[in-house]
């Protein structure tokens, strides 16, 4: 796959988002490049996980939230996108490991069930793929008719990777994806994301700077002004952004002094 | 010096506080198991009590035989055991469907729809209050409505369907809100992992959210049985009181706990009574049991540690 890098899977345009009259998100501008790693970071609270929800439109489930600006989604504003299709389109991986109570087969074929692919040897032949896309194949191969709620916490949170997988996004959005994992297992979730590059977008907040230096190639810092309001301190590529913040702020918190 | 006496009187005040904080605690914790042993000792005397009198008169021919009529109380009680079960299925058939739906609609619906429209906040909200209100309406005032409606109004005479169709309308209240509460412990994550695959809200609800409140749902559906088969005033006024087994859903018809009340009250056959009592109280307790090995068992299958 030819990999242009001046692509941009999303443009973000003066968004604001507001919780009824609270504005947890202000005026936002920024590009987010394809087949990239962006990290999202920035203090609790400062609207890392509302922005995230914004790309696949998942504040539209809370009551009373509001925005203003929009997102260009390759050429078409999301708003303007099906939801189901946008939805499809791009894949979210929540903080917490939320598999269905259901096989892990079921897990993974439950997307493309849901838009309509009944066949049995499509369906396996999705599994198969996602899984092995999402590195757990070879652990779950024999016992893929097993609940999902037995595998671990690592396996459940590729496994929710390859939930997402088996609808064929070309994002994922990952809200820490790693923060309920030990070092080792929240290693794999990284390694697996350089592999899936070359396939999705990826957008992923994190809280920890080591994760964000070593996995992402662009990053976002976000803050709170002094009405709460989270706002784009600075953005950039990674290695820039860790060795020369443009920002004394940046310096700060990437280094621990604040947030 | 004197800073020091003062610590340690203020540590022997503590000490003694202490004690006598634990002095309350024993006395309380002897209380709540007297209380505890007295409330079991009651249950247990009673059923003890019915079982005694009862056990003498049960054996295969009791079971399996008619019931006779008259003020002898003669025969067995086998049909009762059956219309039992018609009463229980159809009543059951009947109110599901009804209960689990309005509880989807309460729970998964019905707060996007009151914040559209006024009206269908008022109505969702009267609803609401409506299921507390009936929850705890004593069943004879169900009776007298099935009677109305069903046996007088539609003409459905005392009929299996008319006295299913009342029972119903008892269980709906209990149906719904044991219901809405399993919906509600399905966690939030589940939901929102569905929708973000793109998945709509229907699928969402009947693929992921329903399947995962399933045990709870049982639960509530069990200890419905459990009305059913014990109510009898309801029963009274909307399946009549035939001993004949009903052919059909419109045949009157004669339930466990209608039997143990007509044999009490009409005939001198208290033997019997207490005999088909017995057998009303050990199907009740197995009933609570299963309830127990089931919503233990389903949650087992889901989490898949079976
Ligand atoms: N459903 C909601 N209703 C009202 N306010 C909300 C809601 N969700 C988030 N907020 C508020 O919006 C702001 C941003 O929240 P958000 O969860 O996006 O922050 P975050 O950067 O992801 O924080 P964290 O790092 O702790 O996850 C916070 O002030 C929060 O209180
Ligand atoms: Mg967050």
């Amino acid at each position: 796959m030819d990999i242009d890098a001046n692509c941009e899977k999303f443009q973000v345009e003066n968004l604001s988002v507001y919780y009824d009259d609270f504005r947890a998100l202000n005026n936002i501008t920024l590009p987010i490049k394809c087949n990239q790693i962006t990290s999202i970071i920035g203090p609790s609270g400062c609207g890392k996980s509302t922005f995230l929800r914004a790309f696949n439109r998942m504040n539209d489930l809370i009551p009373h939230v509001s925005s203003e600006g929009r997102i260009i989604k390759d050429t078409q504003d999301i708003c303007d996108i099906d939801i189901v299709a946008l939805r499809k389109s791009v894949g979210m991986i929540f903080q917490r490991p939320n598999p269905f109570p259901k096989s892990i087969f079921e897990n993974v074929a439950f997307g493309p069930k849901a838009h309509g692919v009944k066949a049995m040897v499509e369906l396996e032949d999705i599994v198969e793929k996602s899984l092995r896309l999402s590195a757990l194949w070879d652990e779950v191969k024999d016992r893929l008719d097993k609940s999902a709620l037995s595998l671990s916490g690592g396996q459940q949170q590729r496994l929710c990777i390859a939930r997402a997988l088996a609808v064929n996004p070309d994002v994922l959005l990952m809200d820490e994806p790693a923060s309920a994992l030990d070092p080792i297992a929240s290693l794999k979730i990284e390694d697996l994301m350089q592999d899936l590059k070359s396939q999705v977008t990826i957008i992923i907040v994190t809280h920890n700077m080591q994760q964000a230096a070593r996995a992402s190639d662009f990053t976002a810092f976000f803050n709170m002004d002094e009405d709460r309001a989270g706002y784009l301190v600075e953005h950039g590529e990674t290695a820039r952004i860790f060795t020369f913040p443009g920002e004394k702020l940046t310096e700060n918190y990437i280094s621990g002094r604040f947030g | 010096m004197s800073n020091q006496t003062e610590s340690i009187l203020a540590q022997a005040k503590n000490k003694r506080n202490l004690k006598r904080q634990n002095t309350v605690q024993v006395f309380g914790y002897i209380l709540v198991w007297l209380c505890g042993i007295i409330a079991v000792a009651v249950v247990f005397w009673i059923i003890g009590y019915v079982l005694s009198q009862g056990l003498g008169v049960i054996n295969l021919e009791f079971l399996t035989t008619k019931p006779a009529g008259g003020v002898s109380g003669e025969g067995g009680m086998s049909t009762t055991i059956v219309t039992t079960l018609y009463l229980v299925i159809l009543t059951i058939v009947i109110a599901t469907p009804l209960g689990v739906g309005a509880a989807i609609y309460l729970v998964e619906y019905a707060g996007d729809a009151s914040r559209e429209s006024k009206l269908v906040a008022f109505l969702v909200k009267a609803a609401r209050t409506g299921v507390e209100i009936l929850a705890g309406v004593p069943s004879i005032i169900f009776g007298l409505f099935g009677f109305a409606l069903f046996v007088s109004y539609l003409k459905l005479g005392f009929s299996l369907l008319s006295a299913s169709l009342s029972g119903a309308a008892l269980i709906l209240p209990t149906i719904i809100r044991t219901s809405e509460e399993a919906l509600h412990t399905v966690p939030r994550s589940y939901r929102e992992g569905s929708l973000s695959l793109g998945a709509t809200k229907w699928h969402t609800v009947f693929n992921v959210v329903l399947p995962s409140a399933i045990p709870g749902i049982v639960t509530g559906i069990v200890l419905s049985v459990g009305r059913i088969i014990a109510e009898t005033a309801i029963f009274w006024v909307t399946l009549g009181g035939s001993y004949y087994l009903p052919k059909t859903i419109m045949n009157s018809g004669r339930s466990m706990a209608l039997h143990v009340y007509m044999l009490a009250s009409e005939t001198r056959a208290f033997d019997k009574a207490m005999g088909t009592a017995s057998i009303l109280i050990i199907i009740i307790i197995l009933l609570n049991l299963s309830i127990n090995i089931l919503s233990r068992s389903l949650t087992a299958r889901m989490i898949g540690n079976e």
